[in-house]
């Protein structure tokens, strides 16, 4: 069998996940081995044009990291899944929608007023700028990508072979994807290259009665190092996020984020979120609620911190009174 | 054409749902736009229920519980009282008005109270108008089956 053809892609992402495929240190020697790199934008310079000439489903594997939310990550998610025979959503972003997907909680024009307008570094002069798609100028036409109103997950726009979670995957899960795309041993279609069950299952720390009296923010308090961190009253995202991760955050005395998505069999990460946290709280008192609710400052960017994109209600209703 | 609210209610077996009974065995007469599930308990109403209903279409949810104190479980009912405020702060942020999702106490006895509860929140509903899911801004981003296809 001869080497095969691999191509790394970008878009929405930190470029974080580019960072982790070399996280695996020296197994990048196997990688090497094992594939020729057809594309990679962030190392090596490939340009669009050689993946366009290249025949359908002549590319073995496409880790594709980053979400979608403009028409040029749409157009190589198109071209990439025409000429590769297997797609892998590689990390939170191309998994649920990652960090980007939190600006499913705001309009285009929010962000694009934010940015250009309203950030303390512009120097307006009353006549904003805004970038557009297409722009004439002496020596031509210059065209950008269009920035869309919602972030969308990788499988919101193509069909997706396997996930990757993780914000960014661990180099252990992607040396396990390697190995499995090397020697074609590959899990059935669909599958989450990560554990099944919560990362509360495997978690190291003891766990006693969940009662939470009051809920603090990572800066109040320094937790201790082997009880239960929602014990503490810090709000983990362990019971409703897929183990796999080897619960380095935890280990590292920082609650869990929930980057690897939720675990199988939940269709909503946020939602079941409420229902852990909500169960947990002490106090049956109206006052209590209230205090609650006055202590979980962002319960949307903290329950959806990685997931908005992959919700059951992807993004918040535009030309409503919502906040 | 006016619009009727869809709404589902969510009931508990043992106090709202038997309240409701009760409202139709006396032959009150009430709003039918409240559609019910009934639950052996409101502390078995997932917040995923209340999101899953908005995405299927449904323009408001009420969930109705027995009375504090009265949980034929004890503790169900205090912990949905934690659940559904916190769910509707999350709502908020989504876009979602205060009065699509509530949450009452109805027992076993309160027919009355389900009746006049069912014609208040069907106004209520009614003023807010349809709930419409965000828009995709790119419907061609759904075209997976397509591209799957070819």
């Amino acid at each position: 069998m001869g080497k095969q053809k691999w191509a790394l892609y970008w878009a929405a992402s930190c470029g974080g996940c580019e960072i982790a495929v070399l996280d695996v240190n020296e197994k990048i020697l196997d990688i090497a081995a094992a594939a020729d790199i057809v594309l990679w934008p962030c190392a090596m310079d490939f340009k669009y044009d050689d993946v366009r000439a290249m025949a359908d489903r002549s590319i073995d594997v496409c880790l594709f990291n980053g979400a979608i939310r403009s028409s040029e990550q749409e157009e190589i998610a198109r071209l990439l899944r025409a000429k590769s025979r297997v797609m892998v959503a590689f990390g939170s972003c191309a998994c649920t929608g990652g960090i980007p997907g939190l600006a499913n909680l705001t309009t285009k024009d929010e962000i694009l007023d934010r940015v250009y307008i309203e950030a303390q570094s512009v120097v307006g002069n009353g006549h904003p700028v805004f970038p557009q798609p297409h722009t004439r100028v002496a020596e031509g036409d210059l065209e950008l990508p269009v920035l869309y109103e919602e972030v969308s997950k990788l499988s919101q726009v193509i069909p997706v072979d396997y996930y990757l979670p993780g914000c960014p995957p661990t180099p252990d899960l992607i040396m396990t994807a390697v190995n499995a795309i090397a020697t074609g041993q590959l899990p059935p279609p669909g599958a989450v290259i990560a554990g099944e069950k919560t990362l509360c299952d495997v978690c190291p720390r003891v766990k006693q009665e969940k009662k939470i009296t009051r809920i603090y923010r990572p800066h109040q308090i320094i937790p201790e190092p082997q009880k239960c961190l929602l014990e503490q009253g810090l709000i983990c995202c362990g019971p409703a996020t897929r183990e796999g991760c080897g619960a380095q955050c935890i280990q590292a005395n920082m609650p869990c984020r929930g980057c690897f998505g939720p675990p199988a069999g939940v269709i909503d990460q946020g939602a079941k979120l409420v229902s852990a946290v909500a169960s947990i709280y002490e106090g049956d008192t109206p006052e209590s609620v209230a205090a609650m609710l006055e202590e979980i400052v962002d319960p949307a960017g903290t329950f959806y911190r990685y997931g908005m994109a992959d919700s059951l209600l992807k993004r918040k209703r535009v030309g409503t009174a919502g906040k | 054409m006016s619009f009727e609210p869809r709404i589902i209610g969510i009931l508990c077996n043992w106090c709202s749902y038997t309240g409701a009974d009760l409202a139709g065995t006396s032959r009150m007469k009430y709003a039918p736009n409240v559609r019910i599930v009934r639950v052996m308990c409101s502390g078995r109403v997932d917040p995923t229920f209340v999101l899953k209903a908005f995405q299927q279409g449904a323009d408001g949810v009420l969930i109705g519980g027995c009375h504090p104190g009265d949980c034929h479980y004890s503790t169900g009912n205090y912990k949905t009282a934690r659940r559904i405020p916190l769910l509707k702060k999350m709502l908020d942020q989504l876009g979602i008005e205060d009065g699509r999702v509530r949450l009452e106490w109805v027992s076993a006895s309160e027919g009355d109270r389900f009746q006049a509860l069912a014609n208040e929140m069907t106004e209520q509903v009614r003023a807010l108008g349809p709930f419409r899911p965000a828009a995709p801004s790119k419907p061609a981003a759904m075209e997976v089956a397509a591209l799957a296809a070819g």
